[in-house]
Protein backbone atom coordinates (compact mmCIF):
# COMPACT_ATOMS: atom_id res chain seq x y z
CA UNK A 1 0.00 0.00 0.00
CA UNK A 2 1.42 3.21 -0.53
CA UNK A 3 1.49 5.34 2.01
CA UNK A 4 -1.22 8.28 2.82
CA UNK A 5 -0.77 10.89 0.21
CA UNK A 6 1.12 9.62 -1.87
CA UNK A 7 -0.99 8.81 -4.66
CA UNK A 8 -1.93 12.50 -4.71
CA UNK A 9 0.95 14.26 -7.65
CA UNK A 10 3.17 16.40 -5.99
CA UNK A 11 2.67 19.23 -7.60
CA UNK A 12 -1.09 19.61 -6.51
CA UNK A 13 -0.43 18.29 -3.05
CA UNK A 14 2.35 21.51 -2.89
CA UNK A 15 -0.18 24.08 -3.95
CA UNK A 16 -1.47 25.61 -0.97
CA UNK A 17 -5.18 26.21 -0.37
CA UNK A 18 -6.71 29.41 -0.89
CA UNK A 19 -6.95 31.48 1.98
CA UNK A 20 -9.73 32.27 1.21
CA UNK A 21 -11.28 28.69 1.70
CA UNK A 22 -10.15 29.00 5.34
CA UNK A 23 -12.43 31.84 6.05
CA UNK A 24 -15.10 30.83 4.20
CA UNK A 25 -15.42 27.61 6.70
CA UNK A 26 -15.34 30.33 9.42
CA UNK A 27 -17.80 32.24 8.12
CA UNK A 28 -20.25 29.44 7.15
CA UNK A 29 -20.64 29.09 11.36
CA UNK A 30 -21.76 32.13 11.57
CA UNK A 31 -24.82 32.13 8.94
CA UNK A 32 -25.92 36.01 10.50
CA UNK A 33 -22.63 37.45 10.11
CA UNK A 34 -23.24 40.29 7.44
CA UNK A 35 -20.33 39.17 4.39
CA UNK A 36 -18.04 41.74 2.41
CA UNK A 37 -16.63 38.99 1.60
CA UNK A 38 -18.19 37.69 -1.50
CA UNK A 39 -16.96 38.15 -4.71
CA UNK A 40 -19.71 38.70 -6.78
CA UNK A 41 -22.58 40.99 -7.72
CA UNK A 42 -25.76 41.45 -5.39
CA UNK A 43 -27.91 41.84 -8.29
CA UNK A 44 -29.94 38.72 -9.96
CA UNK A 45 -28.90 38.14 -13.91
CA UNK A 46 -31.13 40.74 -15.89
CA UNK A 47 -34.71 39.03 -16.58
CA UNK A 48 -34.56 39.47 -20.04
CA UNK A 49 -31.06 37.20 -19.94
CA UNK A 50 -33.02 34.68 -18.32
CA UNK A 51 -35.85 34.64 -20.56
CA UNK A 52 -33.57 34.29 -23.34
CA UNK A 53 -32.11 31.04 -21.27
CA UNK A 54 -35.75 29.57 -20.73
CA UNK A 55 -36.78 30.02 -24.39
CA UNK A 56 -33.73 28.42 -25.22
CA UNK A 57 -34.24 25.39 -23.25
CA UNK A 58 -37.97 25.23 -24.74
CA UNK A 59 -36.50 25.27 -28.21
CA UNK A 60 -34.82 21.79 -26.99
CA UNK A 61 -31.29 23.73 -27.80
CA UNK A 62 -29.65 20.97 -25.53
CA UNK A 63 -27.31 19.65 -27.18
CA UNK A 64 -23.36 20.45 -27.54
CA UNK A 65 -22.09 23.83 -30.16
CA UNK A 66 -18.52 23.75 -31.87
CA UNK A 67 -15.93 24.31 -29.43
CA UNK A 68 -15.32 27.85 -29.90
CA UNK A 69 -18.84 28.65 -28.85
CA UNK A 70 -21.91 29.35 -31.31
CA UNK A 71 -21.49 31.89 -34.47
CA UNK A 72 -24.00 34.00 -32.98
CA UNK A 73 -21.92 33.97 -29.83
CA UNK A 74 -18.53 34.60 -31.42
CA UNK A 75 -19.76 37.71 -33.79
CA UNK A 76 -21.85 39.31 -31.32
CA UNK A 77 -18.87 39.21 -28.86
CA UNK A 78 -16.43 40.82 -31.85
CA UNK A 79 -19.12 43.37 -32.21
CA UNK A 80 -19.43 44.68 -28.61
CA UNK A 81 -15.47 44.80 -28.07
CA UNK A 82 -15.33 46.86 -30.98
CA UNK A 83 -18.62 48.86 -29.66
CA UNK A 84 -16.87 49.16 -25.89
CA UNK A 85 -13.26 48.57 -25.89
CA UNK A 86 -12.08 49.54 -29.62
CA UNK A 87 -10.86 46.19 -30.51
CA UNK A 88 -11.30 44.44 -33.62
CA UNK A 89 -10.98 40.49 -33.53
CA UNK A 90 -11.72 37.81 -36.32
CA UNK A 91 -15.03 35.78 -34.77
CA UNK A 92 -13.66 33.12 -36.58
CA UNK A 93 -10.08 32.70 -35.34
CA UNK A 94 -8.84 35.31 -32.77
CA UNK A 95 -11.91 34.37 -30.28
CA UNK A 96 -12.73 32.14 -28.09
CA UNK A 97 -15.99 31.09 -24.90
CA UNK A 98 -14.96 29.91 -22.23
CA UNK A 99 -16.55 28.21 -18.91
CA UNK A 100 -16.07 31.38 -16.90
CA UNK A 101 -13.15 33.99 -17.69
CA UNK A 102 -11.14 31.28 -14.83
CA UNK A 103 -11.11 28.61 -18.00
CA UNK A 104 -9.75 31.21 -20.45
CA UNK A 105 -6.86 32.01 -18.08
CA UNK A 106 -5.85 28.14 -17.12
CA UNK A 107 -6.31 27.69 -21.42
CA UNK A 108 -3.99 30.37 -21.91
CA UNK A 109 -1.47 29.41 -19.70
CA UNK A 110 -1.62 25.67 -20.82
CA UNK A 111 -1.22 27.13 -24.19
CA UNK A 112 1.93 29.05 -24.13
CA UNK A 113 3.67 27.89 -21.33
CA UNK A 114 6.75 25.53 -21.17
CA UNK A 115 7.92 24.09 -18.38
CA UNK A 116 9.60 26.26 -15.93
CA UNK A 117 8.59 29.14 -17.57
CA UNK A 118 8.44 32.00 -15.10
CA UNK A 119 4.90 33.86 -15.58
CA UNK A 120 4.79 37.32 -13.84
CA UNK A 121 1.67 37.98 -11.46
CA UNK A 122 0.95 41.35 -10.23
CA UNK A 123 -0.01 40.74 -6.94
CA UNK A 124 -2.67 41.30 -4.94
CA UNK A 125 -4.81 39.44 -7.61
CA UNK A 126 -7.03 37.16 -7.91
CA UNK A 127 -6.45 33.82 -6.26
CA UNK A 128 -6.13 31.58 -8.97
CA UNK A 129 -2.94 32.53 -11.45
CA UNK A 130 -0.50 31.20 -9.25
CA UNK A 131 -1.47 27.84 -9.11
CA UNK A 132 -2.89 27.89 -12.95
CA UNK A 133 0.50 28.80 -13.53
CA UNK A 134 2.07 26.21 -11.26
CA UNK A 135 -0.27 23.28 -12.99
CA UNK A 136 0.29 24.51 -16.29
CA UNK A 137 4.05 23.80 -15.80
CA UNK A 138 5.54 27.10 -15.08
CA UNK A 139 7.06 29.23 -12.01
CA UNK A 140 4.55 31.95 -10.71
CA UNK A 141 7.06 34.93 -9.61
CA UNK A 142 4.96 37.48 -7.69
CA UNK A 143 5.68 40.92 -8.73
CA UNK A 144 4.52 43.40 -5.87
CA UNK A 145 2.18 46.05 -6.31
CA UNK A 146 2.06 49.17 -3.88
CA UNK A 147 -0.96 51.38 -2.24
CA UNK A 148 1.58 54.60 -3.03
CA UNK A 149 1.14 53.52 -6.70
CA UNK A 150 -2.82 53.34 -6.07
CA UNK A 151 -1.61 49.25 -7.20
CA UNK A 152 -0.73 50.01 -10.70
CA UNK A 153 1.47 47.88 -12.09
CA UNK A 154 5.06 49.38 -12.20
CA UNK A 155 7.85 48.58 -14.87
CA UNK A 156 10.52 48.77 -12.02
CA UNK A 157 9.00 46.40 -9.66
CA UNK A 158 8.59 44.13 -12.80
CA UNK A 159 12.24 44.09 -13.75
CA UNK A 160 13.04 43.50 -9.68
CA UNK A 161 10.98 40.45 -9.59
CA UNK A 162 12.09 38.84 -13.00
CA UNK A 163 14.74 36.68 -12.90
CA UNK A 164 15.68 36.38 -16.41
CA UNK A 165 13.20 32.97 -17.34
CA UNK A 166 9.90 35.10 -17.39
CA UNK A 167 8.32 34.34 -20.48
CA UNK A 168 4.52 35.53 -19.52
CA UNK A 169 3.13 38.46 -18.07
CA UNK A 170 -0.36 38.40 -15.69
CA UNK A 171 -1.96 41.51 -15.51
CA UNK A 172 -5.70 41.99 -14.16
CA UNK A 173 -6.87 45.78 -14.29
CA UNK A 174 -9.81 46.84 -12.62
CA UNK A 175 -8.23 44.56 -9.93
CA UNK A 176 -9.86 42.30 -7.72
CA UNK A 177 -9.23 42.91 -4.63
CA UNK A 178 -7.80 46.30 -4.94
CA UNK A 179 -10.37 47.38 -6.83
CA UNK A 180 -7.64 49.41 -8.46
CA UNK A 181 -6.87 50.35 -12.26
CA UNK A 182 -3.90 51.26 -14.87
CA UNK A 183 -4.01 54.58 -16.48
CA UNK A 184 -3.30 54.41 -20.68
CA UNK A 185 0.09 56.34 -19.00
CA UNK A 186 0.48 53.37 -16.49
CA UNK A 187 -0.12 50.43 -19.39
CA UNK A 188 2.16 52.35 -22.06
CA UNK A 189 5.11 51.44 -19.46
CA UNK A 190 4.41 48.05 -19.05
CA UNK A 191 3.30 47.37 -22.63
CA UNK A 192 7.11 48.63 -23.05
CA UNK A 193 8.45 46.30 -20.20
CA UNK A 194 6.89 43.69 -22.17
CA UNK A 195 7.95 44.10 -25.47
CA UNK A 196 11.35 44.66 -24.54
CA UNK A 197 11.41 41.34 -22.81
CA UNK A 198 9.38 39.54 -25.74
CA UNK A 199 6.93 38.39 -22.75
CA UNK A 200 3.40 37.43 -24.08
CA UNK A 201 0.55 39.30 -21.85
CA UNK A 202 -2.71 37.26 -20.29
CA UNK A 203 -4.84 40.29 -19.35
CA UNK A 204 -7.82 39.44 -17.32
CA UNK A 205 -10.42 42.03 -17.71
CA UNK A 206 -13.40 40.60 -16.33
CA UNK A 207 -14.40 43.91 -14.71
CA UNK A 208 -13.65 46.13 -17.63
CA UNK A 209 -17.39 47.26 -17.23
CA UNK A 210 -17.19 48.11 -13.82
CA UNK A 211 -14.96 51.29 -14.01
CA UNK A 212 -16.22 54.61 -11.88
CA UNK A 213 -14.32 57.74 -13.59
CA UNK A 214 -14.15 57.08 -17.09
CA UNK A 215 -14.11 54.13 -19.02
CA UNK A 216 -11.84 51.26 -19.39
CA UNK A 217 -8.43 50.75 -21.44
CA UNK A 218 -7.72 47.47 -22.57
CA UNK A 219 -4.24 46.38 -22.53
CA UNK A 220 -4.64 44.85 -26.18
CA UNK A 221 -5.55 48.52 -27.22
CA UNK A 222 -1.68 49.65 -26.32
CA UNK A 223 0.21 49.79 -29.35
CA UNK A 224 2.40 46.94 -29.84
CA UNK A 225 -0.19 45.17 -27.18
CA UNK A 226 -2.31 43.48 -29.08
CA UNK A 227 -0.14 41.08 -31.16
CA UNK A 228 1.21 39.78 -27.74
CA UNK A 229 -1.99 39.75 -25.59
CA UNK A 230 -4.75 37.03 -24.63
CA UNK A 231 -7.21 39.43 -23.32
CA UNK A 232 -9.82 37.48 -20.71
CA UNK A 233 -13.44 38.40 -20.22
CA UNK A 234 -16.59 37.17 -19.17
CA UNK A 235 -20.12 37.65 -18.23
CA UNK A 236 -20.13 37.45 -14.41
CA UNK A 237 -19.56 40.52 -13.31
CA UNK A 238 -21.09 43.45 -15.37
CA UNK A 239 -24.37 40.98 -16.47
CA UNK A 240 -24.44 39.59 -13.08
CA UNK A 241 -23.72 35.95 -14.39
CA UNK A 242 -21.46 33.99 -12.06
CA UNK A 243 -23.64 30.72 -12.26
CA UNK A 244 -23.68 30.33 -15.66
CA UNK A 245 -19.75 29.97 -15.75
CA UNK A 246 -19.40 31.88 -19.18
CA UNK A 247 -16.46 33.90 -20.39
CA UNK A 248 -14.00 34.52 -23.26
CA UNK A 249 -10.61 34.38 -24.67
CA UNK A 250 -9.37 37.29 -27.60
CA UNK A 251 -6.09 36.99 -28.76
CA UNK A 252 -4.03 36.41 -31.95
CA UNK A 253 -4.86 33.23 -33.95
CA UNK A 254 -2.26 30.71 -33.51
CA UNK A 255 -2.89 31.28 -29.77
CA UNK A 256 -6.68 31.13 -29.50
CA UNK A 257 -5.86 27.95 -31.52
CA UNK A 258 -3.79 26.61 -29.06
CA UNK A 259 -5.77 27.94 -26.45
CA UNK A 260 -8.76 25.74 -28.78
CA UNK A 261 -7.30 22.66 -28.83
CA UNK A 262 -6.43 22.89 -24.89
CA UNK A 263 -10.12 23.58 -24.27
CA UNK A 264 -11.88 21.23 -26.92
CA UNK A 265 -9.83 17.90 -25.07
CA UNK A 266 -10.75 19.58 -21.39
CA UNK A 267 -14.46 20.86 -21.64
CA UNK A 268 -15.71 20.33 -25.19
CA UNK A 269 -18.00 23.58 -25.62
CA UNK A 270 -19.15 25.91 -22.66
CA UNK A 271 -23.27 25.38 -21.89
CA UNK A 272 -25.28 26.18 -24.87
CA UNK A 273 -27.72 27.55 -22.81
CA UNK A 274 -25.73 29.85 -21.20
CA UNK A 275 -24.32 30.99 -24.49
CA UNK A 276 -28.16 31.46 -26.07
CA UNK A 277 -28.33 33.60 -22.78
CA UNK A 278 -25.06 35.89 -23.17
CA UNK A 279 -26.61 36.93 -26.62
CA UNK A 280 -29.15 38.71 -25.25
CA UNK A 281 -27.23 40.01 -22.66
CA UNK A 282 -24.58 41.17 -25.62
CA UNK A 283 -27.05 43.11 -27.74
CA UNK A 284 -30.03 44.26 -25.30
CA UNK A 285 -28.12 44.78 -22.07
CA UNK A 286 -26.17 47.76 -22.15
CA UNK A 287 -29.28 49.78 -20.17
CA UNK A 288 -29.25 46.79 -17.03
CA UNK A 289 -25.12 47.24 -17.44
CA UNK A 290 -25.32 51.29 -16.60
CA UNK A 291 -28.05 50.85 -13.65
CA UNK A 292 -25.95 48.26 -12.38
CA UNK A 293 -22.80 50.31 -12.59
CA UNK A 294 -24.40 53.61 -10.95
CA UNK A 295 -25.82 51.01 -8.23
CA UNK A 296 -22.21 50.06 -7.07
CA UNK A 297 -20.89 53.67 -7.60
CA UNK A 298 -23.11 55.13 -5.44
CA UNK A 299 -21.89 52.14 -2.91
CA UNK A 300 -18.42 53.01 -3.49
CA UNK A 301 -18.35 56.06 -2.46
CA UNK A 302 -20.34 55.71 0.80
CA UNK A 303 -17.91 52.57 1.57
CA UNK A 304 -15.03 54.74 0.97
CA UNK A 305 -16.03 57.52 2.87
CA UNK A 306 -17.13 55.43 5.93
CA UNK A 307 -13.69 53.35 5.66
CA UNK A 308 -11.81 56.60 5.88
CA UNK A 309 -13.98 58.17 7.92
CA UNK A 310 -12.87 55.21 10.71
CA UNK A 311 -9.67 55.90 9.83
CA UNK A 312 -8.97 52.83 7.63
CA UNK A 313 -7.15 54.33 5.11
CA UNK A 314 -8.46 53.52 1.81
CA UNK A 315 -6.82 54.40 -1.27
CA UNK A 316 -10.14 55.28 -4.01
CA UNK A 317 -11.10 52.15 -5.65
CA UNK A 318 -12.17 52.92 -9.74
CA UNK A 319 -13.16 49.65 -11.06
CA UNK A 320 -14.72 46.37 -9.64
CA UNK A 321 -16.88 46.45 -6.55
CA UNK A 322 -14.47 46.20 -3.97
CA UNK A 323 -12.54 48.58 -1.47
CA UNK A 324 -9.17 47.46 0.19
CA UNK A 325 -8.25 49.82 3.03
CA UNK A 326 -5.56 49.42 5.14
CA UNK A 327 -5.80 47.66 8.62
CA UNK A 328 -2.33 49.25 10.25
CA UNK A 329 -3.86 51.97 12.33
CA UNK A 330 -5.37 49.03 14.41
CA UNK A 331 -1.89 47.67 14.54
CA UNK A 332 -3.00 44.07 13.84
CA UNK A 333 -2.41 41.93 10.71
CA UNK A 334 -5.04 41.34 7.65
CA UNK A 335 -5.86 37.65 9.64
CA UNK A 336 -6.06 38.83 13.05
CA UNK A 337 -7.98 42.10 12.03
CA UNK A 338 -10.29 39.88 9.95
CA UNK A 339 -10.71 36.94 12.28
CA UNK A 340 -11.68 39.64 15.28
CA UNK A 341 -13.66 41.37 13.45
CA UNK A 342 -15.81 38.15 12.12
CA UNK A 343 -16.00 36.72 15.99
CA UNK A 344 -16.23 40.06 17.97
CA UNK A 345 -18.94 42.01 15.20
CA UNK A 346 -20.20 39.18 13.09
CA UNK A 347 -19.05 40.97 9.99
CA UNK A 348 -16.80 38.87 7.00
CA UNK A 349 -13.97 41.14 5.17
CA UNK A 350 -11.22 39.02 3.61
CA UNK A 351 -7.71 39.28 4.85
CA UNK A 352 -5.71 41.17 2.19
CA UNK A 353 -2.74 38.16 2.37
CA UNK A 354 -5.25 35.54 1.01
CA UNK A 355 -4.31 37.72 -2.34
CA UNK A 356 -0.68 37.65 -2.28
CA UNK A 357 1.82 38.49 0.66
CA UNK A 358 2.04 42.08 -0.36
CA UNK A 359 -1.47 42.27 0.25
CA UNK A 360 -0.72 41.79 3.80
CA UNK A 361 -1.90 44.98 6.30
CA UNK A 362 -5.15 45.58 3.83
CA UNK A 363 -8.43 43.73 4.16
CA UNK A 364 -10.66 43.24 1.06
CA UNK A 365 -14.62 44.03 1.47
CA UNK A 366 -16.72 43.83 -1.20
CA UNK A 367 -19.41 46.61 -1.31
CA UNK A 368 -21.62 44.65 -3.57
CA UNK A 369 -24.42 44.64 -1.18
CA UNK A 370 -27.27 45.99 0.08
CA UNK A 371 -27.06 50.00 1.37
CA UNK A 372 -28.94 48.96 4.92
CA UNK A 373 -26.63 46.00 4.97
CA UNK A 374 -23.41 48.05 3.96
CA UNK A 375 -24.28 50.78 6.57
CA UNK A 376 -24.48 48.04 9.39
CA UNK A 377 -21.34 46.67 8.66
CA UNK A 378 -19.53 49.43 8.48
CA UNK A 379 -20.97 50.83 12.35
CA UNK A 380 -19.88 47.54 13.62
CA UNK A 381 -16.17 47.85 11.58
CA UNK A 382 -16.01 51.35 12.91
CA UNK A 383 -17.09 50.21 16.63
CA UNK A 384 -13.93 47.64 16.25
CA UNK A 385 -11.94 49.65 14.85
CA UNK A 386 -11.62 51.91 17.59
CA UNK A 387 -11.71 49.31 20.08
CA UNK A 388 -8.69 47.35 18.24
CA UNK A 389 -7.06 51.05 17.81
CA UNK A 390 -7.42 51.37 21.64
CA UNK B 1 -30.01 65.14 -11.60
CA UNK B 2 -31.87 62.12 -13.58
CA UNK B 3 -29.97 60.08 -10.56
CA UNK B 4 -30.78 62.04 -7.50
CA UNK B 5 -34.29 61.56 -9.04
CA UNK B 6 -34.03 58.12 -9.74
CA UNK B 7 -32.45 58.32 -5.93
CA UNK B 8 -35.66 59.89 -4.79
CA UNK B 9 -38.11 57.87 -6.74
CA UNK B 10 -36.55 54.60 -5.35
CA UNK B 11 -36.50 55.72 -1.59
CA UNK B 12 -38.13 59.41 -1.11
CA UNK B 13 -36.37 59.17 2.57
CA UNK B 14 -33.13 59.74 1.87
CA UNK B 15 -32.06 62.86 2.94
CA UNK B 16 -30.12 65.42 0.78
CA UNK B 17 -26.72 64.31 2.52
CA UNK B 18 -27.28 60.31 2.07
CA UNK B 19 -28.16 61.33 -1.70
CA UNK B 20 -24.63 63.70 -2.04
CA UNK B 21 -22.80 61.04 -0.35
CA UNK B 22 -24.11 58.55 -2.98
CA UNK B 23 -23.80 60.81 -6.22
CA UNK B 24 -20.25 62.69 -5.02
CA UNK B 25 -21.86 65.82 -4.83
CA UNK B 26 -21.64 68.71 -1.76
CA UNK B 27 -24.77 68.22 0.24
CA UNK B 28 -25.90 71.41 -0.55
CA UNK B 29 -25.64 71.29 -4.22
CA UNK B 30 -28.12 68.39 -3.85
CA UNK B 31 -30.18 70.35 -1.43
CA UNK B 32 -30.26 73.36 -3.79
CA UNK B 33 -31.67 70.94 -6.74
CA UNK B 34 -34.21 68.93 -5.25
CA UNK B 35 -35.59 72.66 -4.05
CA UNK B 36 -35.48 73.76 -7.74
CA UNK B 37 -37.13 70.17 -8.50
CA UNK B 38 -39.51 70.37 -6.15
CA UNK B 39 -40.64 74.24 -6.86
CA UNK B 40 -40.55 73.29 -10.61
CA UNK B 41 -43.21 70.81 -10.14
CA UNK B 42 -40.87 67.82 -11.03
CA UNK B 43 -41.19 66.03 -8.01
CA UNK B 44 -44.83 66.32 -7.27
CA UNK B 45 -44.84 65.05 -3.67
CA UNK B 46 -43.64 62.05 -1.63
CA UNK B 47 -45.53 58.92 -0.96
CA UNK B 48 -45.59 55.43 0.64
CA UNK B 49 -46.01 52.32 -1.39
CA UNK B 50 -48.53 50.51 0.77
CA UNK B 51 -49.51 47.04 0.26
CA UNK B 52 -53.15 47.45 1.44
CA UNK B 53 -54.12 43.86 1.73
CA UNK B 54 -50.89 43.05 3.99
CA UNK B 55 -52.56 45.83 6.01
CA UNK B 56 -55.71 43.94 6.53
CA UNK B 57 -57.26 46.86 4.86
CA UNK B 58 -59.20 45.72 1.57
CA UNK B 59 -59.17 47.96 -1.95
CA UNK B 60 -61.31 46.68 -4.90
CA UNK B 61 -59.67 48.13 -8.28
CA UNK B 62 -62.29 48.66 -11.39
CA UNK B 63 -60.54 49.25 -14.66
CA UNK B 64 -63.53 50.84 -16.74
CA UNK B 65 -63.28 51.23 -20.55
CA UNK B 66 -65.41 54.32 -21.09
CA UNK B 67 -66.54 55.07 -24.58
CA UNK B 68 -67.35 59.14 -24.72
CA UNK B 69 -68.10 61.28 -27.64
CA UNK B 70 -65.98 64.17 -27.74
CA UNK B 71 -66.95 67.75 -27.26
CA UNK B 72 -66.37 70.36 -29.99
CA UNK B 73 -63.39 72.82 -28.91
CA UNK B 74 -63.00 70.81 -26.05
CA UNK B 75 -61.91 67.23 -26.98
CA UNK B 76 -62.23 64.68 -24.50
CA UNK B 77 -60.40 66.98 -21.91
CA UNK B 78 -63.74 68.55 -20.60
CA UNK B 79 -65.21 65.29 -20.09
CA UNK B 80 -61.77 64.09 -18.57
CA UNK B 81 -62.05 66.64 -16.22
CA UNK B 82 -65.57 66.32 -15.18
CA UNK B 83 -64.41 62.53 -14.23
CA UNK B 84 -61.07 62.94 -12.25
CA UNK B 85 -62.94 65.36 -9.66
CA UNK B 86 -64.32 62.16 -8.16
CA UNK B 87 -61.84 61.20 -5.38
CA UNK B 88 -63.03 57.24 -5.98
CA UNK B 89 -61.00 57.80 -9.23
CA UNK B 90 -57.30 56.39 -8.81
CA UNK B 91 -56.25 56.96 -12.31
CA UNK B 92 -57.57 58.41 -15.70
CA UNK B 93 -56.06 57.86 -19.06
CA UNK B 94 -56.94 58.95 -22.92
CA UNK B 95 -56.40 55.65 -24.81
CA UNK B 96 -56.11 54.55 -28.44
CA UNK B 97 -58.14 52.01 -29.59
CA UNK B 98 -61.46 50.95 -29.34
CA UNK B 99 -62.19 52.44 -26.48
CA UNK B 100 -61.48 56.39 -25.19
CA UNK B 101 -60.79 56.84 -21.78
CA UNK B 102 -59.50 54.25 -18.93
CA UNK B 103 -60.91 55.17 -15.40
CA UNK B 104 -59.71 52.84 -13.08
CA UNK B 105 -61.64 53.40 -9.48
CA UNK B 106 -60.50 52.27 -6.10
CA UNK B 107 -63.34 51.24 -3.94
CA UNK B 108 -64.09 49.87 -0.51
CA UNK B 109 -66.17 46.36 -2.60
CA UNK B 110 -66.99 45.36 -5.97
CA UNK B 111 -70.59 46.85 -5.01
CA UNK B 112 -69.59 49.95 -4.15
CA UNK B 113 -67.12 50.57 -7.58
CA UNK B 114 -70.22 49.33 -9.30
CA UNK B 115 -72.52 51.69 -8.36
CA UNK B 116 -69.78 54.59 -8.68
CA UNK B 117 -70.05 53.42 -12.73
CA UNK B 118 -73.90 53.33 -12.76
CA UNK B 119 -74.74 56.38 -10.89
CA UNK B 120 -71.77 58.41 -11.59
CA UNK B 121 -69.85 57.79 -14.82
CA UNK B 122 -72.01 56.17 -16.83
CA UNK B 123 -74.92 58.95 -16.60
CA UNK B 124 -72.32 61.61 -17.37
CA UNK B 125 -72.70 63.55 -20.71
CA UNK B 126 -70.95 62.53 -23.69
CA UNK B 127 -70.49 58.86 -22.27
CA UNK B 128 -71.71 56.70 -24.77
CA UNK B 129 -70.68 53.09 -22.67
CA UNK B 130 -68.59 51.82 -20.47
CA UNK B 131 -67.38 47.87 -19.56
CA UNK B 132 -65.95 47.21 -16.05
CA UNK B 133 -63.46 45.16 -15.36
CA UNK B 134 -62.40 43.98 -11.59
CA UNK B 135 -58.94 43.49 -10.44
CA UNK B 136 -58.43 39.83 -9.28
CA UNK B 137 -54.82 40.05 -8.34
CA UNK B 138 -52.09 42.67 -8.00
CA UNK B 139 -48.86 41.07 -9.37
CA UNK B 140 -46.38 44.35 -9.85
CA UNK B 141 -47.06 48.13 -9.62
CA UNK B 142 -45.84 50.83 -10.54
CA UNK B 143 -42.64 48.68 -11.02
CA UNK B 144 -42.74 46.63 -7.55
CA UNK B 145 -43.46 43.30 -7.45
CA UNK B 146 -46.12 42.72 -4.51
CA UNK B 147 -45.92 38.66 -3.80
CA UNK B 148 -43.90 37.63 -1.78
CA UNK B 149 -40.43 35.71 -2.69
CA UNK B 150 -38.05 33.73 -1.42
CA UNK B 151 -34.68 35.46 -1.06
CA UNK B 152 -31.64 34.66 -3.35
CA UNK B 153 -28.64 33.35 -1.35
CA UNK B 154 -25.04 33.75 -2.27
CA UNK B 155 -22.05 32.03 -0.76
CA UNK B 156 -20.88 33.71 1.99
CA UNK B 157 -17.29 33.86 0.89
CA UNK B 158 -16.22 33.80 -2.60
CA UNK B 159 -12.77 35.07 -4.36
Amino acid sequence: MPKTGSRISHLVEALPPSGIRRFFELVEQMPEAISLGIGEPDFVTPWRVREAAIFSLERGHTHYTPNRGTKQLLTELARYLSRRLGLEYDPETELLITIGASEAVDAALRAIVEPGDGVLIGEPCFVSYSPCAVLAGGRAIPVVTRVEHAFQLQPEELAEADDGGARVLMLSYPSNPTGAIMTPEALHGVVQYARDRDLLIISDEVYAELTYNGSHTSVAAMPGARERTVLVGGFSKAWAMTGWRLGFAAGPADIIAAMTKVHSYTVMCPPTTAQEAAVEALRACDDAVEEMRRSYNQRRRVSLNRLNAMGLECFEPKGAFYAFPSVGRTGLGSEEFAERLLREEKVAVIPGNAFGACGEGFVRCCYATSMELLEEAFARMARFAARASG
Amino acid sequence: MEEVLQLLAEDARLSAAQIAERVGRSEKEVRTAIEKLEAGGVIRRYKTVVDWEKAGIEHVYGFIEVRVSPERGAGFDAVAERIMGFPEVHSLYLMSGTYDLLVVIQGKTMREVAFFVAEKLAPLEHVLSTATHFVLKRYKVDGDVLAERAEVKRLPVTP
